[in-house]
C-alpha cells in the first residue's frame, strides 16, 4: 500500500466513514469516494489479476475506461460481476471481490502461469488446443477464463424503463467542449440534452480546473445549465450514450441515485460529440506491473476525492500535460522526478527534479513497482505516472459510419469531418487545452462571435511509438493480456490487417473495447511492418461504447411483459370453472380444466364425445372482406374457389404462399353476396390479412374491396357434441336450422348474433358469436344448459386430441416449409381449377409433382402413444428416415394410441407395418388413413 | 432505429414496418406458360443492390403497402409512394 489520502483535498465528506471489504480484508473509505478512490487510498495494490497470464493488476485510469480495476461487488446480498472500480460508487457494506483470482488476487494460484509465458505466445490456444481436440479441453480453458463469476440467485429486476425523448441538440461529453456547444446553442433558443458519464459535468475542468472568460470554470458551466434547461433542455449526468443508431437515433444509460436506471432512447436533429480523450500508457518493460497509473488519472484522484497515488512518484512523459499534475502532486508533499523524453522542455515545477531527453525502459517489482531504468539509470520510487499522449473518444463517430484521419499536431486518430451526421469537438477531435476546447463547442453551437476566452496551459507533445527493440514483456493490452511481441508474431504470421490482428491476439476486445491499447497495437504493427497508421488502417467500432447491463437493455420487457399474450374477454369466466391457462399461437388459452392435465384431457375429450363440449372459439380469426370485389380477391388468394360459394354457406379452404406452400387452413363464410369472413386460424390472422392487403392494393382496385379484422370483437362459444342440438334449445336460442357448413345472423336478445354451422371435432358443432361484451352473458346461458346434459368444457388440449382423432391438420405442426395442399389430400382445385390463384404455379414444378412427396398419413399402434417427432424407418432400412410423426395422442373414445405422421409417399405405405424410431426405441405402427374416427363423417350432422 | 415515411400515416419507427419484396417484379403470366427457371427467378431472384434500392414496404399498424426508394448502405431513406394498384 503506497497510496495515502491528503487531509484536506477532494470532494469526499471525511465526517462520514464507509466501511467495505476487499477480498476479505476491512478497509473504509468516506462518503463521496468511488470503489477505486477509496481503494487508492487506503487499500491493496494489486486489485486482480489478468486474462491470460495472471499478472497482478492494479488501478490505472479513471472513468469508464479502466482496464483492471473491476471487480464483483456484493451489496444488499446480490453480487453484480465485472462492475468497474471508477465509476462505482461506494457504500456502506459493499464487499469487494477480485476477479480471474483464487484464492484472491493478493495469492493467485494461477500467477504460475506467467512464468510459462513464453510458451503461451499469440495464438496458443488455437494452434494447440483445435489440433489436440478442442471439446475435451474447453471445460478446462473456459474455468481459467472469464473475469467476475456470476450470482446465480441475482434476478435483476426488470425495472429499467425505455424512455423516448427528442432534441434539437444532442451533446455528448459536459467538459469545456460540450459545455461550450450547449451554452451556444441554448442561447440560440435550441432544445439541448447535453449528457455526461461523470457524476457531475466539467470533464477534465473538475480536477484541471480553470477560468472561463475571467471567472471560476463552475460560473461558466451553471450559467450553462441554466441556460440548457430555460430552453426546455436537459442535462443528465451518470449517463453514458453507448450507441450511435441510424436516423439520429441514440441510446444512453442513465444511473439514478436510489432510482431505477433509465434507458433512453434519443433522437436528435444534429449531434455534437465531446467526449474528450483518454490518456495513453507508455511501452516499458513490465509497464504492467500495479502502482503503474495515468498520470491524469492521478491527478483525478487527487482533486476529486483527495486520493494520493503515493509518496515517492516518476512520472514518465514525453508532452507538457503531465506538468500540471507534478505540480499538484509535489503541492501535496509528494517526492516527484519528472522523465520528459524531450530535450526541450517547459520550466519543471518548483519542488522536483527533471530529467530531460530520457525514457523509462523498465519497471522493476515483484508485485508492484519499486524501482524503475532510466537510460541505465536505477530510480527507486513507489509510483510511476505514465503520459503517452492522448487518444480522442472516437468512437460514436466511427458507430455513426464515420472516418479517421491522422492529425500530425496531436499525433492521433480524429474524425474526418462530414462522414458522419456527428460534428466532433474538443479533446475528442484531437484540440487539445481550453481555449480550443471552447472555440470549436462554441463554434458547433452555431454560436456567434466571439467564443468564451480562456488562458491555456501548453498541451505540446512528441509522438511516443512502441520500440520494437526494447528488452523485457512490454503490455499493450493490459486486460487482454497482448504484448508488443503478441503483435510481432501476427506480424511475422502474416496478421497485418488490424481487424486480422484484433482477433489472432484479441488486441482491443476486452471490456474497455481498446480504449487503451488500440492505437498501440496499431503503432506497434505500424512500425513492426513499416507502414504508416492510414496504411495500417483501424478497427471498426460497434456499439456499446461501455458495457452495459442486459437487464437495462431488456428494460422492462422480461418475462410476462416479453411478449404479452392476447387475453380472453371471458378469461375470468373460464378462471372460475377451474381452467388452467396456457399460451397457443399467442393467446393465452385454457388448457384444460381441473388438476390434473392427463387425466383431465381425457375426461373432457370422451365427454364431447359421448355428451358435448363447449369451448371458447373467439381467437379463431375473423376477417371481414367486403365489397363488389371481396368474391375475386379470395379467389385469387385462396387454394380453393369462395366466388361459387352461396351466401349462407361455408366452406374449408387453404391459403399458400406463392412458392406453394401451404400457409394457412380456415373456413370461409359467405355472410352475403358481397360480405365473407374469413376464419383464419389464431395464430395466422395477422398473416393472412397481410396477404389479403397486399393483392387487394397491388393487383386489385382497392376501392372495391375493404378488409376488416374484427377477430376481438366477438366472443365465440362452440357447442360441439351429440348433445349439442339439444343443450342450444335448453338454453332457450331460437337457432335457425340450418346444415352444417353454413352461417346465420340473427339476434339474441336484441344483441347480434351469428351461428355458424363447421366442425373442428368432427362432431355437429355450433359456432355462436357475438359481441364481446355480451361474451359473459353467452357463457352463462351456455354453462347451466351444458351443465344440465352433463357437457364440459373442454380445453385446447382435449380439442387437439379430438381434431387429430379425425385427421384434421394444425398447420405448422402437422405441415412444414415444404408442405403443399395435395400432400394432405387435397389436390382436388390443383387438378380442376383453370383460373390464376396465388402460388398456383408453384404446384406444378417438378419438386411438387414427384409422387414420392412427403404426405399426411394416420399411424396406428399398441397402447403407448409414439413420441412427437420419431422417425418412420423405411421398411427393411435401419438408418434411412421417411418421415415423421408430427401428432399423437391417447383417444379415450378409441381406446388406443392414435398418431398423424407426413412420410414420403406415405398414401401408398397405408396398410403397411413401419417401424418408429425416436431417441435409441423403437416402435411398431401400422400406417393409416389419417382420419381415424368416423371416416364417413356422419357424426357432423347430428 | 431508422425512421420510415408511410404514404398514409407520416414518419413512424421502423419496428412498424416490414420488408415484403423488391419493387418492379411483375408476376410472370398466365403463369401456366411459364417456365419453371423463370417462376423459379421470380420468387427467389433477388437484385439487393448496394447503393439505391426500391422496395416494397408494408405498414403493419395502418395496412398499408408502399414503394420505398432508400440506400442501403447510407440508409438515407429518398422517397416513399403508395402502391398504383390496378389503377395503374
Ligand atoms: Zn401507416
Amino acid at each position: 500500500m503506497s497510496g495515502w489520502r491528503h487531509p484536506e483535498l477532494g470532494d469526499v465528506d471525511r465526517r462520514k466513514p464507509v466501511w467495505f471489504t476487499f477480498d476479505g480484508q476491512p478497509l473504509s473509505g468516506f462518503a463521496g469516494d468511488t470503489l477505486a478512490s477509496a481503494l487508492l487510498a487506503g487499500g491493496p495494490r494489486i486489485l486482480g489479476r489478468s486474462f491470460k497470464y495472471h499478472r497482478p493488476r492494479g488501478l490505472w485510469g479513471l472513468g469508464g475506461e479502466e482496464p483492471n480495476a473491476i471487480l464483483d461487488v456484493t451489496f444488499d446480498g446480490k453480487t453484480t460481476p465485472n462492475v468497474r472500480a471508477t465509476t462505482e460508487k461506494l457504500r456502506n457494506g459493499m464487499v469487494l471481490q477480485s476477479v480471474n483470482a483464487a484464492p484472491d488476487a493478493a495469492r493467485d494460484r494461477f500467477g504460475l502461469l506467467d512464468l510459462a509465458h513464453r510458451f503461451l505466445p499469440a495464438g496458443f490456444y488455437y494452434k494447440t488446443f483445435m489440433a489436440l481436440g478442442w471439446m475435451r479441453w474447453e471445460p478446462l480453458i473456459r474455468e481459467m477464463a472469464g473475469l467476475g463469476k456470476l450470482d446465480a440467485t441475482h434476478h435483476p429486476p426488470a425495472d429499467t424503463p425505455v424512455m423516448n425523448a427528442a432534441c434539437d441538440l444532442l451533446v455528448i461529453g459536459a467538459g469545456p467542449a460540450g459545455l461550450a456547444a450547449a451554452a451556444a446553442a441554448a442561447r440560440n433558443g435550441r432544445q439541448v440534452w447535453l449528457v455526461d458519464e461523470a457524476r457531475a459535468v466539467g470533464g477534465s475542468l473538475r480536477w484541471r480546473g480553470g477560468e472561463i472568460d475571467g471567472a471560476p470554470w463552475t460560473d461558466f458551466a451553471a450559467t450553462t445549465c441554466n441556460a440548457v434547461k430555460a430552453a426546455g433542455g436537459r442535462i443528465l449526468t451518470d449517463t453514458v450514450l453507448w450507441g450511435a443508431f441510424d436516423h439520429g437515433s441514440y441510446a444512453a444509460w442513465q444511473r439514478r441515485e436510489d432510482q431505477t436506471n433509465v434507458h433512453w432512447r434519443i433522437r436528435a436533429q444534429n449531434v455534437v460529440l465531446a467526449a474528450g480523450a483518454i490518456e495513453r500508457p507508455l511501452w516499458f518493460a513490465n509497464n504492467d506491473l500495479p502502482g503503474i497509473m495515468s498520470c491524469e488519472a492521478a491527478l483525478h484522484h487527487l482533486v476529486l476525492y483527495g486520493a494520493v497515488a503515493g509518496r515517492r512518484i516518476v512520472i514518465g512523459c514525453a508532452g507538457d500535460a503531465p506538468y500540471a499534475v507534478a505540480a499538484a502532486l509535489a503541492k501535496a508533499g509528494c517526492q516527484v522526478t519528472l522523465v520528459d523524453a524531450r530535450k526541450d522542455t517547459p520550466p519543471a515545477p518548483d519542488g522536483m527534479r527533471i530529467i530531460r531527453g530520457a525514457k523509462i525502459t523498465r519497471a522493476h517489482g515483484h508485485r508492484e513497482v519499486g524501482a524503475v531504468t532510466v537510460d541505465g539509470t536505477h530510480l527507486d520510487c513507489d509510483t510511476v505516472l505514465v503520459s503517452g499522449g492522448f487518444t480522442p473518444s472516437v468512437h460514436l463517430h466511427c458507430q455513426a459510419g464515420g472516418k479517421l484521419d491522422l492529425d500530425k499536431a496531436s499525433d492521433s486518430l480524429i474524425p474526418r469531418a462530414g462522414t458522419s451526421p456527428i460534428r466532433t469537438v474538443g479533446a475528442a477531435n484531437g484540440a487539445f487545452g481550453l481555449a480550443a476546447a471552447l472555440e470549436q463547442g462554441h463554434a458547433a453551437g452555431s454560436g456567434a462571435a466571439p467564443a468564451p476566452r480562456a488562458v491555456d496551459r501548453g498541451w505540446a507533445l512528441d509522438p511516443i511509438r512502441p520500440d520494437p527493440g526494447i528488452k523485457g514483456r512490454v503490455w499493450i493490452d493490459p486486460q487482454n493480456d497482448v504484448t508488443l511481441k503478441d503483435v510481432r508474431i501476427a506480424a511475422q504470421e502474416g496478421y497485418q490487417s488490424v481487424e486480422h490482428l484484433k482477433r489472432y491476439t484479441t488486441l482491443g476486445m476486452a471490456t474497455d473495447q481498446g480504449r487503451n491499447a488500440n492505437f498501440a497495437g496499431l503503432a506497434a504493427m505500424a512500425v513492426l511492418t513499416d507502414r504508416t497508421i492510414a496504411e495500417t488502417g483501424t478497427t471498426t467500432y460497434r456499439p456499446p461504447f461501455t458495457p452495459v447491463p442486459l437487464s437495462v437493455i431488456g428494460g422492462m420487457r422480461r418475462g410476462e411483459a416479453f411478449s404479452p399474450p392476447k387475453r380472453l374477454a371471458l378469461e375470468p369466466q373460464h378462471r372460475t370453472c377451474g381452467a388452467k391457462f396456457r399460451e397457443y399461437g399467442g393467446w393465452l388459452r385454457p388448457a384444460y380444466y381441473g388438476e390434473d392435465e392427463a387425466t383431465a384431457q381425457q375426461d373432457e375429450a370422451r365427454t364431447a364425445r359421448q355428451a358435448a363440449g363447449l369451448y371458447d372459439a373467439s381467437p379463431l380469426g375473423k376477417i371481414e372482406v367486403i365489397g363488389p370485389g371481396a368474391a375475386e380477391l379470395l379467389d385469387f388468394c385462396g387454394y380453393v374457389r369462395m366466388s361459387t360459394l352461396k351466401p349462407g354457406r361455408a366452406r374449408y379452404g387453404f391459403m399458400l404462399s406463392e412458392a406453394g406452400i401451404v400457409h394457412d387452413d380456415g373456413v370461409v363464410l359467405r355472410l352475403a353476396e358481397d360480405r365473407f369472413i374469413v376464419s383464419a386460424s389464431s395464430s395466422h390472422v395477422g398473416s393472412v390479412r397481410l396477404i389479403l392487403e397486399e393483392a387487394r392494393q397491388d393487383r386489385f382496385d382497392p376501392s372495391r374491396v375493404f378488409l376488416h379484422d374484427v377477430t376481438a370483437h366477438w366472443a365465440t362459444l362452440t357447442v360441439s357434441g351429440p348433445l349439442a342440438r339439444a343443450i342450444l334449445a335448453d338454453a332457450g336460442f331460437s337457432v335457425p336450422d340450418i346444415p352444417h357448413m353454413s352461417v346465420a345472423e340473427t339476434r339474441w336478445k336484441d344483441i347480434p348474433f351469428r351461428i355458424a354451422r363447421v366442425s373442428f371435432t368432427g362432431d355437429a358443432s355450433w359456432e355462436l358469436s357475438v359481441p364481446a361484451r355480451y361474451g359473459g352473458e353467452l357463457h352463462a346461458v351456455l354453462d347451466a344448459a351444458g351443465t344440465a346434459h352433463g357437457a364440459r368444457w373442454i380445453g385446447l388440449e382435449a380439442l387437439m386430441l379430438l381434431r387429430a382423432e379425425k385427421g384434421y391438420v394444425l398447420i405448422g405442426k402437422d405441415t412444414d416449409g415444404v408442405t403443399m395442399p395435395h400432400d394432405l389430400g387435397w389436390g382436388g382445385p390443383r387438378a380442376s381449377r383453370q383460373d390464376e390463384y396465388f402460388g398456383r404455379r408453384s404446384l406444378f414444378t417438378p419438386e411438387a409433382n414427384r409422387n414420392d412427396r412427403r404426405q399426411l398419413v394416420g399411424l396406428q399402434s399398441t397402447n403407448v402413444p409414439l413420441p412427437t417427432g420419431a422417425h418412420i424407418l423405411a421398411p427393411g432400412d435401419t438408418r434411412r428416415s421417411l418421415g415423421f410423426v408430427t401428432s399423437s395422442y391417447y383417444s379415450p373414445t378409441l381406446d388406443r394410441a392414435i398418431a398423424l405422421a407426413m412420410i414420403n409417399g406415405g398414401r401408398s405405405l397405408v396398410g403397411q407395418d413401419v417401424t418408429v424410431f425416436n431417441l435409441g426405441e423403437t416402435y411398431l405402427a401400422r400406417v393409416t388413413d389419417a382420419c381415424a374416427y368416423d371416416p364417413k363423417g356422419e357424426r357432423l350432422h347430428g | 432505429m431508422q425512421i420510415f415515411p408511410c404514404p398514409f400515416c407520416g414518419p413512424r419507427d421502423e419496428t412498424e414496418f416490414l420488408f415484403a419484396a423488391e419493387a418492379g417484379k411483375t408476376r410472370p403470366e398466365p403463369a401456366p406458360d411459364v417456365s419453371d427457371a423463370v417462376w423459379a427467378d421470380y420468387l427467389y431472384g433477388n437484385d439487393a443492390p448496394k447503393g439505391t434500392a426500391r422496395e416494397v414496404w408494408v405498414h403493419l399498424t395502418c395496412g398499408e403497402f408502399f414503394v420505398m426508394t432508400r440506400d442501403t448502405t447510407t440508409r438515407e431513406v429518398k422517397s416513399c409512394a403508395a402502391l398504383p394498384g390496378k389503377a395503374s
